[in-house]
């Protein structure tokens, strides 16, 4: 510690120095990052019960154990929202994530024409806010002001519709790839020029084509920005919200609880029941980092285990 | 930069004739493609945003109308002239917000960087599990700890919580480290400089770049952000754009009028940012985002 600041007053000025220039994170993460999972936990195991019984019992709220847990678990349509988020994601994540690779492979390919073009074309969609991307493709989606249902219409076609059981998965997951593949694309592009060309330069001599390059040396290179991604789009994943909440007027296929957010946002305004929106909350934000430890883990084993 | 590739691009092409030329035009018409998906729906909403609401319905999607000025006129007239005042909210909201958030960032991200002290192990580990964690269990106990201090509903309550943005601290540590040199750092103490000015002008110079990406990140977080102002806000006074417009849509359920307002509300509110975005682009320091996992 006193090597950091030379001679004259290594004391209280030497210490206090990282302290002040870290306060205003500290205060911020402690008030609205601390506090609140605090309150949010202690909430969940909050509630009302009745005491006194008979018609003038008292409502008082006492500890309640895990009564929340046991019914946000219980709760069929808590349950649906996480299976139907679930699925989403197991569309929309490997579909970002694949095509963020194509395309970041593709711009890194040589002798390419219009890459400034592409890139940016592909990158442009990550300004665009969810809530307006989600406004741009439903009314493309919508049979009266969709150019597909036209297209269809003028072939003879009946209408299609993008708000089905099936339909409307791949629906929601194309918004999704639409915001995300330019960013992500980016991200993967970027690691890929970090690479020296020299890694391949040999390869090539040696008579390996361009795609045996991008499987077997570039892919595995750029694996840890891969993880990142990957990382950061499962955690957006799983709180989807603002995509069906928009597209909601549109469309009686997406219900009021259709995904878990929903769910936690109905209990807490509509129901006034912050205990069982607290423990809802709770359970999804214990899963998402579950499933990213897991991720990192498993992942950070294989692309990083050589080396530590 | 273009230029040079461009010409670099022609001199290969003599040699790709004899080495087989379908690669690179399968990776060009895939790209393109690519570009296609992205830029149809953001032509798609200009082009709507010209139509009368009679046209929306009834013309081809990409035909453009001759409504566009009648639809602005409609749009800055709707509920006294709100439209304009949720775009300066949202520049309000992301612009402030963005900017203290990164200084916050920059500042935090020194402190862990250059300077040994006990407890910042500690500290930067709290750092790391905040930007795992997920911004659902925050918010409804945010809206009832800020509304307990009676800022529930004020700008306030949307501006305070994304002044705190783990990952852009980590980002700023990462950045500090790389680009800030000790040597530096010494020598301006020795010359007796306080710790505050060696930040201002030097620290704060020299992680610029990174800064600037810490900045645009926040930036497009907090526009697009609909989540918490969602929660937080009731006066559609205070809305940022995403909010109007969606409770635009939620009114404009069964009345076509109110479809082309969204429409041209979307428009414009998608213009200016794409504009940032374009302009922006080259300080963008993608490597640092790339980088984040190694560090």
């Amino acid at each position: 510690m006193p090597a950091t600041s030379s001679g004259r007053r290594p004391g209280l000025r030497a210490v206090a120095t990282p302290w002040l220039f870290a306060s205003p994170a500290i205060v911020l993460f402690t008030l609205f990052l601390i506090i609140p999972i605090g309150y949010a936990i202690y909430l969940s195991f909050r509630g009302f019960r009745v005491e006194g019984g008979g018609a003038f019992g008292r409502r008082v709220e006492t500890f309640v154990g895990f009564d929340h847990y046991a019914a946000a678990l219980g709760d069929p349509e808590y349950v649906a929202g996480l299976g139907r988020v679930l699925l989403y994601g197991a569309i929309s994540i490997p579909s970002v994530l694949g095509l963020a690779l194509l395309f970041a492979l593709l711009l890194d390919t040589p002798r390419v024409r219009a890459r400034g073009f592409s890139r940016t074309a592909i990158f442009l969609p990550y300004a665009v806010p969810g809530v307006i991307a989600s406004l741009l493709w439903g009314f493309l989606y919508l049979p009266s002001t969709s150019p597909v249902t036209y297209l269809a219409r003028q072939l003879g076609a009946g209408p299609l519709d993008f708000f089905g059981f099936p339909a409307l998965y791949f629906s929601l997951a194309n918004i999704a790839l639409w915001s995300g593949v330019g960013f992500n694309m980016i991200i993967i592009f970027t690691s890929l020029r970090a690479i020296p060309t020299s890694v391949y330069e040999a390869a090539r001599i040696d008579g390996a084509t361009e795609l045996q390059i991008a499987l077997r040396i570039k892919i595995p290179l750029v694996a840890p920005a891969l993880v990142l991604t990957g990382l950061f789009s499962v955690i957006g994943t799983l709180q989807l919200y603002s995509e069906p909440a928009t597209l909601r007027p549109m469309t009686t296929t997406i219900s009021s609880t259709w995904v878990p957010l929903m769910k936690i946002y109905q209990e807490a305004f509509t129901n006034d029941n912050l205990g069982g929106a607290a423990a809802a909350s709770v359970v999804l934000a214990v899963g998402i980092l579950a499933i990213s430890l897991l991720l990192l883990r498993f992942f950070q084993r294989r692309t990083f285990g050589d080396h530590t | 930069m273009t230029a040079v590739t461009s010409t670099g691009d022609r001199q290969f092409s003599h040699r790709r004739r004899t080495k087989g030329p379908r690669r690179p035009r399968l990776a060009l018409t895939v790209l393109l493609l690519g570009a296609l998906y992205c830029l149809t729906p953001v032509a798609w909403v200009v082009i709507a945003s010209s139509k009368t609401s009679r046209e929306l319905f009834t013309t081809f999607s990409f035909a453009p109308g001759s409504g566009l000025l009648d639809n602005l006129a409609a749009l800055g007239a709707y509920g006294g002239g709100q439209f304009w005042k949720w775009g300066l909210n949202s520049l309000l909201y992301a612009g402030l917000g963005a900017v203290l958030s990164t200084l916050v960032s920059a500042m935090a991200g020194y402190a862990l960087a250059k300077f040994r002290f006990r407890g910042r192990q500690v500290l930067f580990s709290a750092i790391l599990a905040g930007v795992l964690i997920p911004g659902i269990v925050l918010a409804v106990p945010q809206y009832l700890l800020l509304a307990s201090v009676g800022l529930a509903g004020t700008h306030w309550s949307v501006l305070l919580p994304v002044i705190i943005n783990p990952f852009g601290i980590f980002l700023c540590r990462v950045f500090a480290v790389a680009s800030v040199p000790e040597s530096t750092l010494e020598a301006a103490r020795l010359d007796g400089a306080g710790e505050l000015r060696i930040f201002t002008t030097i620290v704060l110079p020299m992680m610029m770049q990174g800064l600037v990406t810490v900045f645009l990140l926040q930036f497009v977080g907090i526009w697009n952000n609909f989540l918490l102002p969602f929660i937080m806000l009731s006066d559609q006074d205070k809305y940022p754009i995403t909010l109007g417009l969606y409770t635009f849509l939620g009114k404009g359920a069964g009345d076509g009028d109110l479809y082309s307002l969204v429409i041209t509300g979307s428009a414009v509110a998608v213009i200016p940012l794409i504009i940032l975005v374009l302009v922006l682009q080259r300080f963008w320091r993608a490597d640092l985002l790339a980088g984040g996992l190694k560090g």
